[in-house]
């Protein structure tokens, strides 16, 4: 009963003040929406993240050459010679070269990624093509200067003409444009689709480098990705000698990786909520103190007619939990609609229940702990003195 | 009839600054249940503190006090709450309404903290309203009423728990002569009808209008007297 009372004189008195409440309540406002759209935003983009981690296939290995030594090297027949000794493990591999350069047409002129690979790397990849050819086992023996070009470079470098059969230079030297890959990316630039493949030999070449930076492997089934893995990892340490000089890593590596760092940014949400929401809420224990002060004489007036401490602690903390509550509901109004006006125009975002009772709650406990100061100091007040108050 | 309020030797000090001030130098008063008394007495008398003992706002140092048979003497804040809520009705001169809240919901109040339901409350606060003659006004603000009517609302809100005393300090000091009298009289008429009223003033002769008089100076009982 006293409870139901006090709500009704909390929200009574918090809508006889309307503005003072509003900007009491603002610092847990910002607080809540501020978490709100933040996790929506991270989670979304996490999402995105982990389906496109997850789209690379879980039976592919990455193998990076991390030596700084350039005695020591894995080349392409050795390792060639290695996956074919083991074909009940490893379905395909492609070696990688690669690197950036200027690349011309005519006038037309830009800057791409450039990947020197073998003809495999389509069905690693998953990346064909939808017009033209792509490299051939001839074109690597041959080092012939053959370029398979994604939608991105037709785009930038080719207005009307037929990309095929033309000739482009990259760094001066003259390749002839063999075909196009099919669109993946969508489009834009740092995409998929902004890419160059050439026969990784004559990358080798243009690059004055003879070193691979990595293989990607296609193991035959997903189930075998772990042993493949130890058999590559012993073998580059056949070769290297040292741990040092190479890495391994599958697409369950980045998941890890990812999850760490969706760990890290919920720590830092949180963090920055809570310190927002402890903001919030000191502005809450001022207002409280304010009102208590202002409202002396009431309260004497309730202790004369009968109420006990109890009574006006309860009033005064729910009033502080109608106002952080009444905030943090507002709060994740403004978050969700920062989510979908806002946030959606770059990632689809997400809506978690668990942030949303996560801060609504959070926004109470403050209420309840900021509350209790201004409660106290209004519940022993001294009756005689409240009501001589002016 | 039985002693409602039994005070014996009642002593109380306050520390104003590096002075001790006797409010109340041994006090004895007896009032029986049924009594129209007041306690009358200029300012600095002690009659403010006697009035906050007798209504249990405030514990006096040594002495006695039996309310109703209920030894005040080792209460707690709570259980004194408790007792101000159930023995005690008071009515200020500055009437201490609260301004948000309707005649009705003021009158209410006492009840709620007694835990009374939505449904007694309702009733016990418009029979109230009703004894103070404000059946028709019992949904207007304190700001909506005149003075005389403010107090008759605060008189409705002691009454409506019907404690056995009803504590009225000055209850004329804010109102005119002619609005007071009627408060008076009505205050005459509740006494009629079984109420036990204690009436504190510095005002000689609104204190006739009670049925005793007790004279209280410089924390002592100077007189204690039928008023003929």
């Amino acid at each position: 009963m006293i409870f139901l009372q006090s709500l009704r004189m909390a929200l009574s008195s918090i809508a006889s003040n309307k503005g003072r409440s509003f900007l009491t309540m603002l610092g847990v406002i910002i607080g809540v929406a501020a978490v709100i759209s933040a996790t929506g935003f991270a989670m979304g983009s996490t999402a995105e993240i982990t389906d496109s981690i997850e789209a690379l296939g879980t039976n592919k290995l990455m193998v990076f050459n991390t030596s700084r030594q350039s005695n020591r090297d894995m080349s392409y027949e050795d390792f060639k010679e290695f996956t074919e000794a083991n074909p009940e493990l490893i379905s395909q591999m492609a070696p990688i070269v690669n690197g950036n350069s200027t690349v011309k047409y005519g006038t037309a002129n830009g800057d791409f990624s450039i990947l020197g690979t073998s003809p495999d790397y389509a069905d690693i990849d998953d990346a064909h093509v939808q017009e033209g050819r792509y490299i051939l086992d001839l074109d690597m023996e041959f080092r012939q200067k053959v370029a398979v070009i994604g939608t991105y470079v037709v785009n930038e470098l080719f207005e009307s003409t037929s990309p095929i059969g033309e000739k482009i230079k990259i760094d001066g030297n003259v390749f002839t444009v063999v075909g196009i890959l099919e669109e993946k990316g969508g489009g834009p630039e740092n995409s998929e689709d902004d890419m160059i493949i050439i026969p990784v030999t004559t990358g080798q070449r243009i690059f004055n480098n003879a070193r691979i930076t990595s293989f990607e492997v296609l193991t035959t089934s997903s189930e075998v990705v772990d042993e493949a893995q130890a058999a590559i990892e012993n073998y580059m340490m056949s070769i290297f000698n040292s741990e040092e000089s190479f890495k391994v890593y599958n697409s369950a590596f980045f998941l890890e990786t990812l999850e760490d760092i969706t760990g890290t940014m919920a720590l830092i949400l949180g963090g920055i909520a809570v310190i927002s929401l402890i903001v919030g809420g000191i502005g809450i224990m001022n207002i409280m103190l304010v009102s208590v002060t202002e409202r002396t004489r009431e309260i004497g007036i309730r202790k004369a007619i009968g109420a006990r401490k109890s009574s006006i602690m309860i009033q005064f903390i729910i009033e502080a939990l109608v106002l952080t509550g009444l905030g943090g509901i507002i709060g994740i109004l403004l978050g969700i609609g920062a989510i979908i006006f806002l946030i959606s125009n770059f990632v689809t975002p997400v809506v978690d229940p668990m942030w949303v009772s996560l801060s609504f709650g959070f926004s109470l406990f403050i209420g309840l702990v900021f509350g209790i100061f201004p409660a106290y100091k209004a519940a022993n007040l001294n009756p005689i003195e409240a009501l001589r108050y002016e | 009839m039985t002693s409602l309020i039994d005070i014996k030797d009642m002593h109380k000090s306050y520390v104003m600054g590096s002075n001790v001030v006797k409010a109340l130098d041994g006090v004895d008063i007896n009032i029986l249940n049924g009594e129209f008394v007041s306690i009358v007495g200029p300012s600095g008398s002690g009659k403010s503190t006697l009035m906050n003992m007798i209504g249990c706002l405030d514990v006096h140092d040594s002495g006695s006090y039996h309310l109703d048979g209920v030894d005040i003497s080792d209460l707690s804040d709570k259980e004194l709450a408790a007792i101000r809520s159930e023995k005690i009705g008071f009515v200020f001169q500055g009437f201490n309404l609260l301004p948000k809240f309707t005649a009705l919901e003021n009158v209410e109040l006492p009840l709620v903290y007694r835990g009374f339901s939505h449904k007694q409350r309702k009733k016990y606060a418009l029979e109230a309203l009703d004894r103070v003659g404000l059946s028709d006004r019992i949904h207007h603000k304190p700001t909506e009423l005149s003075g005389g009517q403010q107090q008759r609302v605060a008189v409705a809100r002691a009454l409506a728990g019907n404690p056995p005393v009803l504590l009225a300090d000055e209850p004329t000091g804010n109102l005119d002569t002619h609005t007071g009298s009627e408060i008076l009289s009505m205050l005459d008429e509740i006494n009629s009808q079984g109420n036990t009223i204690i009436l504190i003033t510095h005002d000689s002769l609104l204190a006739h209008r009670a049925k005793r008089k007790i004279e209280i100076v410089d924390g002592l009982i100077l007189s204690d007297a039928e008023v003929k």
